[in-house]
């Protein structure tokens, strides 16, 4: 028995010697960042696979390594969007976390409260050229904690409305741009123009993209037009049960089980495949009506009873604080969303830059908006708005929310009382 | 001892010109054997300690703390893991919902597996092509498999579409509870049936045919046959593909992540999933792999049940 008492004692050394490893601290220190010529490498990650948004990062960084030597190599990652941030998330608990990764909205309280993102105002504000004060203030709200900003909003995307003029006059309906000139660009009118599409054509009326009723904080584009929130500007207090939240939750409760206006559960309709009349998206997405076969315009998200409104999502563009090389990561950042190289991401991305929200930009960057809509739909939306509301444990709240908010799927719901049901699920998270 | 060692020392030859004792060879052949099985059993022994044993470890001691991903902080919580899964306000249901799973898999996939054994358990023209239809969904990708699933149980889907030209109304399959349980249900089963129908037709075809001759010239009837002659031989199978078919069903995922994400509500939130979604949705570490124990202490209990059971039903074992 003595060599299975041996072999038990070295396995077990084994796996305390490599658990105590596996729990240690950082890796390396960081190398300087006059480090030898080809001795750094930087990995970016992203959750975009678009092959001409990757040649645009890619041509950006190479001109970078023309003037950093000690570049060897800088790579794009593309992780599946559906799981970006768990395996974001694995690869930082497995030490093999990127130098840099985009960060959704939704994980920003997260990733900037927790220190994992490197502080980036001083390397911004060193940089030549950089116009730190270009940034508005608003849109880094969200990315900035003791007035340190720790990730760039490279993507300030206004959700608007798009619409298919074809299948509104399929259903002998004005098209999208006469409905707004005659002012029923509003939920109520919009309600009863989805329904008659449903009727008239089969199609979908009105598409809140990505919902999927799955996802229903997405659902901020219509409640807030109630003047609703999920929780209080604190974010420690359950709204979902405020007469707000309750007045467009039966709203959409009739739009899909009563007039059939919004396309119910466990179908998967698409806009931009010519399956719906309208749909609520963000702007980024316009890029998808490239070789669109129908008829379409692009309008400011319609008015809702507490009147006209806007809502933003964001993406940021962050050094990660655990890098091998986080001074490089950083100098890097500064130089990818430097004024010139955000110009050139605009065309993709709505940038967080003052000097850069103009019709003139959007327009030479965007050709397939015009300068119209340019003006009046994604400029227009960007005036004056903050972030959508964000909060810590964003997965585990999402997650509440939409369990909690499944009977409410269903014909006959207690609407009021299924949100007072949300409020239960999440009031211990929120009160952390 | 053998014989070969205890004579070895006589057998023993020193150097010429060289006094002193005369010493035993390392290699006696009792060593050389064993060494022989070490190594054979060595690449395995790595296998299990580096993908078992020690994952296993790290989960038990992960249980003991938070880890702070994002923050890089790792920090012993004592207990308290286990103590918020005894308070956990959604555990009840996942387990619920588990059990549900699990017997319902179960209590479909054998006996369907075995009515396909029995009927494919002939000659016959066809037979094979037959008993190649049936097995080739286990080598599908589950993910595909369950994503053309997921198109057909949509609520305009395919199934819904033929009841339709019955005049049949479906149900919203995948949006409520019931259906969505059967849906899941269904979609494993028809996966995963067709690796029990092998093990059974293999071991069907082993239970010698002059038993079932003796038993029709005494007048036994088809229903007979198999209580008392088939089902007898091929218990051990019985016994096999029950357990590999209840840990199976405790460890479903894919169909559920791409079905229902657990939903609606937690009616298809399985154990494994919920793991899934504490560990690496929610970052909870160290609750994950409080939960993880309490997944393999339920696999433990229920397979040393079954073989504890076994000796009062499979066949030479009592």
């Amino acid at each position: 028995m003595k060599p299975a008492k041996t072999l038990t004692g070295v396995t077990l050394l084994a796996a305390v010697s490599l658990a105590l490893s596996a729990c240690g601290g950082p890796g390396p220190a960081a190398a300087p960042t006059s480090a030898a010529p080809g001795s750094v490498s930087l990995r970016l990650t992203t959750w975009t696979a678009d092959a001409n948004q990757l040649a645009l990062f890619k041509s950006i960084a190479d001109e970078y390594k023309t003037t950093h030597p000690e570049i060897k190599d800088i790579t794009f990652d593309s992780l599946p969007s559906a799981d970006y941030t768990k395996t974001l998330t694995t690869q930082i608990a497995g030490g093999n976390g990127p130098d840099l990764a985009w960060v959704p909205e939704s994980d920003a309280p997260d990733f900037v409260e927790s220190g994992a993102l490197a502080p980036l105002t001083d390397t911004f504000k060193a940089t030549p050229g950089y116009n730190y004060d270009d940034l508005k203030t608003d849109f880094a709200k969200l990315w900035t904690r003791d007035g340190e900003l720790y990730a760039y909003p490279f993507s300030t995307s206004p959700f608007v409305m798009f619409a298919n003029d074809d299948i509104l006059k399929n259903a002998g309906l004005p098209s999208s741009a006469e409905l707004k000139a005659q002012g029923k660009w509003n939920w109520n009118d919009l309600s009863k123009v989805g329904a008659q599409v449903h009727e008239k054509t089969g199609k979908d009326g009105i598409i809140i993209r990505d919902f999927n009723y799955a996802q229903p904080l997405l659902l901020l584009s219509l409640w807030k037009g109630w003047g609703a929130s999920p929780w209080s500007e604190d974010g420690k207090k359950c709204t979902f049960a405020s007469p707000e939240m309750t007045g467009a939750f039966e709203y959409l409760h009739e739009g899909i089980f009563g007039s059939k206006a919004f396309p119910g559960p466990g179908t998967s309709p698409d806009f931009f495949a010519g399956g719906s009349a309208l749909t609520v998206s963000q702007i980024s997405r316009a890029s998808l009506l490239k070789n669109a076969q129908f008829g379409w315009n692009v309008l400011p998200l319609p008015s809702g009873p507490k009147g006209d409104y806007s809502v933003i999502g964001q993406a940021a563009m962050a050094a990660l604080q655990n890098s091998k090389n986080p001074e490089a990561a950083k100098q890097f950042l500064a130089y990818f969303t430097n004024p010139d190289n955000s110009r050139q991401l605009a065309q993709y991305f709505p940038p967080p830059r003052t000097s850069l929200l103009n019709a003139e930009t959007l327009t030479a960057t965007n050709p397939l908006l015009s300068k119209d809509q340019i003006q009046n739909t994604v400029i227009k939306s960007l005036e004056n708005v903050p972030p959508k509301p964000q909060h810590t444990s964003s997965a585990d709240l999402a997650s509440k929310i939409k369990v909690a908010l499944d009977p409410m799927w269903q014909e006959n719901a207690d609407v009021p009382g299924v949100l007072k049901s949300v409020c239960t699920a999440i009031d211990p998270i929120l009160a952390v | 001892m053998s014989l070969i060692d205890k004579v070895s020392p006589a057998r023993e030859t020193t150097r010429a010109g060289e006094r002193g004792p005369k010493r035993a060879p390392f290699l006696t052949s009792r060593r050389r054997d064993a060494l022989t099985g070490y190594a054979f059993i060595t690449p395995q022994l790595l296998g299990i300690v580096g993908f078992v044993l020690f994952p296993l470890a790290l989960v038990f001691y992960y249980s003991f703390n938070e880890w702070n991903v994002l923050a890089g902080t790792f920090k012993s919580v004592g207990g308290a893991n286990y103590e918020k899964l005894l308070a956990d306000p959604q555990l009840p249901s996942v387990l619920a919902a588990t059990t549900v799973f699990s017997i319902c898999l179960v209590g479909i996939n054998i006996p369907l597996a075995l009515l396909l054994a029995v009927l494919l358990n002939r000659q016959g023209k066809g037979i094979t092509v037959f008993r190649t239809i049936f097995f080739s969904p286990v080598v599908v990708s589950v993910v595909a498999w369950t994503l053309v699933w997921g198109f057909m149980l949509q609520d305009n889907g395919g199934i819904n579409g033929i009841l339709q030209t019955f005049g049949i109304t479906g149900p919203n399959w995948l949006r409520t509870g019931p259906t969505a349980m059967a849906a899941v249900v269904t979609t494993y089963v028809f996966k995963n049936v067709g690796l029990n129908m092998v093990l059974f037709l293999a071991a069907l075809q082993g239970v010698p045919s002059e038993l079932y001759e003796a038993a029709k010239v005494d007048g036994a009837t088809r229903w007979v046959l198999l209580r008392r002659i088939t089902l007898p031989l091929i218990s051990p199978t019985l016994l096999l593909t029950i357990i590999i078919t209840i840990v199976g069903s405790l460890q479903a995922f894919a169909q559920i992540a791409v079905l229902t994400q657990g939903g609606p509500g937690l009616s298809t939130t399985v154990l494994v999933y919920y793991v899934f979604q504490q560990a690496f949705e929610f970052h909870h570490f160290g609750y994950g792999s409080t939960l993880s124990l309490l997944l393999f202490v339920i696999v433990l209990v229920l397979t040393v049940v079954q073989w504890q059971m076994r000796k009062k039903w499979v066949f030479h074992e009592n």
